[in-house]
């Protein structure tokens, strides 16, 4: 049998508290209660200062219950978790453009669709279950364009494929827009009952022509043209996208220059025209619509409305803050200022996950006091003054989590957890006591069902219901009918009282990566998934994968020949933040000019080092998709390695 | 406004089936209007997220009016049409194949295949012992899957879940011609050289365990494997946000294998390799 090259570190399971005596100390084994109390007292001290990383691999239960402990136990909207490092601008925008954050269509309807534009997203990798929806709608007839800067796997398939230089999607978004304003193919009955600010859009996006874009985004003006008038005409499309569209310093601006296109030309509100983003975590839909985030309450409702936080506080017998809380981003900001002390971190990563990795662990280590729960000891939980082993979500813990169509599904206890280890919800609920709290949960159902009487758009589902459905699409708001599989439908009502708030179309301007390449730093590094392997390693590192061959640098036939590398050959990858060495692979499928690394392996090659911390200033999503780095050859007699 | 989606409206059709008038869905097959009917008619090569191959003919029922007997499990119900599934002729013809295919290869795991051989009394011996088809040791060259051709029947199923039916990859095709057509991976390659991405999506269509796990390949080999003391727990995947239904199959508190329920509108029965092998982190345990 042929042997994996490499094996990444695998991760055993946390089976029983652990505590830190003093600063440096190591972290020693401890009874429940001392883990318990010693949690208590630590958040107890930094009331005012605190921050609660929520987990979008975690359940919707546990996702209410942790925001619920931030905002009624510790009195903030300090709540957040990793979609703030992938699909935040996805809901950002979707939010702006149509009230609600969620991907408007069903994977059903891309079966049925005729034209389908998969950009910044290599689908058959990072979704591959979703593709297979994808490749069915193909083989019906559908036309399907990949716009990507690397010519991926997904691309193979496609009709065309757009190969746009990093950070320009705004650009090629509005060259499309344009061209389809100038050959007449707007919608026009829609864009004048459901939208406003076409005027303004038709301006913004009038110097974008397609000789213009072609020099900006690479791509020749034909194939632009092209997308533009098979998207236009298709009498159904869908435009589905993932984090090579969020994950810039401008991705919500990204996110709202392709829903754009949507309303140019009706594709929004019907069945098999819709709007797709992927989701990366399988609960960071859920996360997210039970309120772990800092600027809304469970059901996706905005903390900002007053009506709303009295609902919340006469069922929750406290005071909602009447401001929005700080995201990830911002309490790593405020960990820098001093002015957030505690975090409690449930099955998140961040000292791995975070761009400037290194800036990460640094902030990390300057709080007075870390909780971590996990099921590993991550590098994060390294960090912690206390450790909490909990239980996995998806299969020692009964619950829901909510997919990228928006449908809630049950997941299900399946095997006993290992040692001592607890569920999230009964840790919480532990500590809530601890601090004055007194919840009763006897079962998830219980948590849901709480959540279901106060977020309408989940009033409906109760757990025999989700099981009789295989799972049901929120809104559902009564428990004998279910909506449609798609989101704004009310958008093609004539009645204008029943079409409510029209789509404001977004007026967002170009603005290239932050981080320039130049003659130091010649070369753009993208970030991406492969099949195989998932985010920081922790979980996919424990199976043996034959695809597997560790991290490396890829780069394309001609970079490598100019740099005189050979595949496995060592370099040394630099960019303005750090430094790390990879092996090469040689990938046909880049372009001059362009590497692409992964996160999958972090205790061998921290790709992070080099990754740059330049935020979405909405939504707070970093850059990862464009950092400018270096390759050198590392040769035997050369510098001394790091 | 509340709408229910309920698909594309379907006509009753009706006809006889065993001498009982009985009603089906138009576009219903024989074989589901025998399943509704509470019939149990054998069949191997059958699956049901996939286009009937009509390879095995294990399912083969009479119609009246037809001179030959006829697959149920592809023939679509016609109204007016008379069929009979437990005719002597069928039943002849049932224990000829089962015989044939029990004398060519190892049905040792293909499941109810045991019950059949009983009911049709079919006598697999009657061949000799040199009847066997393919004669080699199974195949293990990865950790996450085993290719055991010598329970191969070519029924075509994992072809047409790694091909344009669902995984669009390719990798597995049939090698040869007549006797010696067999299922391969790109002509003789070893799966770690060939386009095989490890979704596992055959194995979960094979019908005779030629195609299994490499967990339960090495506890059968170990005698541990029970099925009697398995439990089955349909949870969702722990990896990408498009919610894949897992069926995780425990024996001893261990995850022995992951299948995908067929019927579900996410997956259809099939999973990538993080859902359907990724699971060895819950249980790194010390």
């Amino acid at each position: 049998m042929r042997k994996r090259d490499r094996s990444p570190k695998t991760y055993t399971r946390l089976t029983h508290p652990l505590v830190r005596d003093a600063r440096d100390a190591p972290l020693r084994r401890a009874t429940w209660e001392e883990a318990l109390d010693r949690t208590a007292r630590g958040l107890a001290a930094a009331r005012g200062a605190f921050g609660m990383f929520s987990c979008a691999r975690a359940t919707n239960e546990m996702n209410y219950v942790a925001q619920k402990f931030a905002r009624v136990v510790m009195g903030t909207n300090n709540v957040d978790s990793c979609n703030r490092t992938c699909h935040a601008p996805s809901v950002a925008g979707l939010s702006a453009a149509f009230g609600s954050g969620g991907g408007t269509s069903s994977y059903e309807e891309i079966e049925h669709t005729d034209v389908i534009v998969m950009w910044g997203s290599n689908a058959r990798f990072a979704h591959p279950i979703f593709f297979q929806h994808v490749l069915r709608g193909v083989h019906n007839g559908a036309r399907m364009y990949a716009v990507d800067p690397r010519r991926t796997s997904t691309a193979e398939w496609a009709e065309s494929w757009l190969g746009l230089n990093v950070g320009t999607d705004i650009p090629m978004a509005h060259a499309i827009g344009r061209e389809i304003i100038h050959s007449g193919l707007v919608n026009e009955a829609f864009v004048l009952r459901a939208t406003t600010g076409f005027e303004e859009y038709r301006a913004l996006v009038e110097p974008w022509t397609l000789s213009l874009a072609e020099k900006v985004t690479g791509v020749p003006a034909a194939a632009v043209r092209e997308l533009a008038h098979a998207y236009a005409r298709a009498e159904r499309a869908q435009l589905c996208w993932t984090l090579g569209i969020t994950e810039h310093h401008n991705g919500t601006d990204n996110v709202r220059a392709l829903i754009n296109l949507s309303l140019l030309t009706g594709h929004v509100g019907r069945y098999a025209s819709g709007l797709q983003p992927l989701r990366g975590q399988n609960n960071v839909q859920g996360g997210g619509d039970m309120g772990a985030i800092p600027n809304r309450l469970p059901g996706f409702q905005d903390i900002l409305d007053g009506g709303v936080r009295l609902k919340f506080e006469s069922a929750w017998d406290t005071v909602i803050q009447p401001h929005y809380g700080l995201n990830l981003t911002e309490m790593f900001e405020a960990m820098e200022d001093g002015s957030l002390r505690a975090v409690y971190c449930i099955g998140e990563n961040p000292a791995q996950s975070e761009a400037d990795g290194e800036q990460a662990v640094r902030r990390l280590r300057e709080l007075d006091f870390l909780v971590v729960q996990d099921i590993f000891l991550t590098k994060t939980a390294e960090l912690a003054d206390v450790v909490l082993p909990a239980t996995a979500g998806w299969a020692e813990t009964e619950g829901t989590t909510t997919n990228s169509e928006r449908r809630v599904q049950r997941v299900r206890r399946a095997v006993t957890p290992p040692g001592e280890a607890r569920e999230d919800i009964d840790i919480l609920c532990e500590l809530a006591a601890r601090l004055g709290h007194d919840w009763k949960y006897p079962d998830a159902e219980a948590v849901w069902n709480e959540l279901r009487s106060v977020s309408p758009d989940h009033y409906g589902m109760t757990y025999e219901r989700l099981a009789e459905h295989q799972g049901i699409q929120w809104p559902c708001p009564h428990t004998d009918t279910l909506e449609p599989p798609y989101l704004h439908g009310r958008l093609w009502e004539t009645d204008p009282e029943r079409r409510g708030r029209p789509a404001p179309f977004g007026i967002v301007r170009h603005d290239p990566p932050v981080d320039l390449t130049d003659e130091q730093y010649p070369i753009r590094l993208t970030t991406g998934r492969r099949l195989d392997s998932y985010n920081t390693g922790v979980q996919s590192g424990g199976y043996a994968s034959p695809l597997r061959r560790g991290e490396y640098v890829e780069l394309c036939p001609e970079d490598a020949e100019r740099y005189g590398v050979v595949v496995g050959e060592r370099v040394r990858v630099t960019s303005r933040r750090g430094s790390v060495l990879a092996p090469v692979w040689v990938d046909t499928g880049l372009r001059p000019g362009l590497a692409f690394m992964t996160f999958h392996f972090p205790d061998e090659v921290d790709t992070n080092r080099l990754t740059i911390e330049a935020n979405c200033p909405i939504a707070g999503t970093a850059e990862f998709k464009a950092s400018a780095i270096r390759i050198e050859k590392v040769s035997a007699s050369g510098p001394a390695l790091r | 406004m509340t709408v229910t989606p309920l698909g594309i409206p379907r006509r009753l059709l009706e006809f006889t089936l065993d001498g009982e008038p009985v009603r089906a869905p138009e576009g219903s097959t024989i074989l589901d209007a025998c399943r509704a009917a509470g019939k149990d008619v054998p069949t191997l090569c059958e699956g049901d997220t996939l286009t009937p191959k009509n390879a095995c003919r294990v399912c083969v029922v009479e119609v009246e009016g037809s001179r030959t007997l006829v697959p149920a499990c592809s023939r679509r119900a016609e109204p007016g049409m008379e069929v009979r599934t437990g005719t002597e002729r069928a039943r002849h013809s049932r224990k000829v194949v089962l015989e044939l295919l029990a004398s060519s290869v190892d049905l040792s795991t293909t499941p109810r295949v045991a019950g059949w051989l009983k009911e049709y009394e079919a006598k697999p011996d009657r061949f000799g012992p040199d009847a066997a088809r393919v004669d080699e040791e199974p195949r293990v060259d990865n950790d996450l899957y085993v290719r055991d051709y010598g329970k191969c029947i070519l029924c075509y199923k994992c072809v047409d879940a790694c091909g344009d039916q669902w995984q669009n990859t390719f990798a597995i095709s049939v090698a040869g011609r007549g006797f010696d057509a067999r299922i391969a991976v790109e002509h003789d390659a070893p799966l770690t050289d060939s386009a095989c991405v490890y979704c596992g999506n055959c194995i979960e269509v094979c019908p005779t365990g030629a195609l299994s796990f490499k967990s339960e390949f090495d506890m059968r080999a170990a005698g541990t494997w029970d099925e009697s003391r398995q439990s089955e727990t349909t949870t969702v995947c722990a990896y990408c946000g498009v919610g894949c239904n897992l069926t995780l199959h425990v024996q001893d508190n261990e995850i022995v294998k992951v299948t995908s329920p067929h019927d579900n509108p996410v997956t259809h029965g099939n999973l990538c390799i993080k859902g359907r092998f990724g699971y060895q982190h819950v249980q790194n345990r010390d």
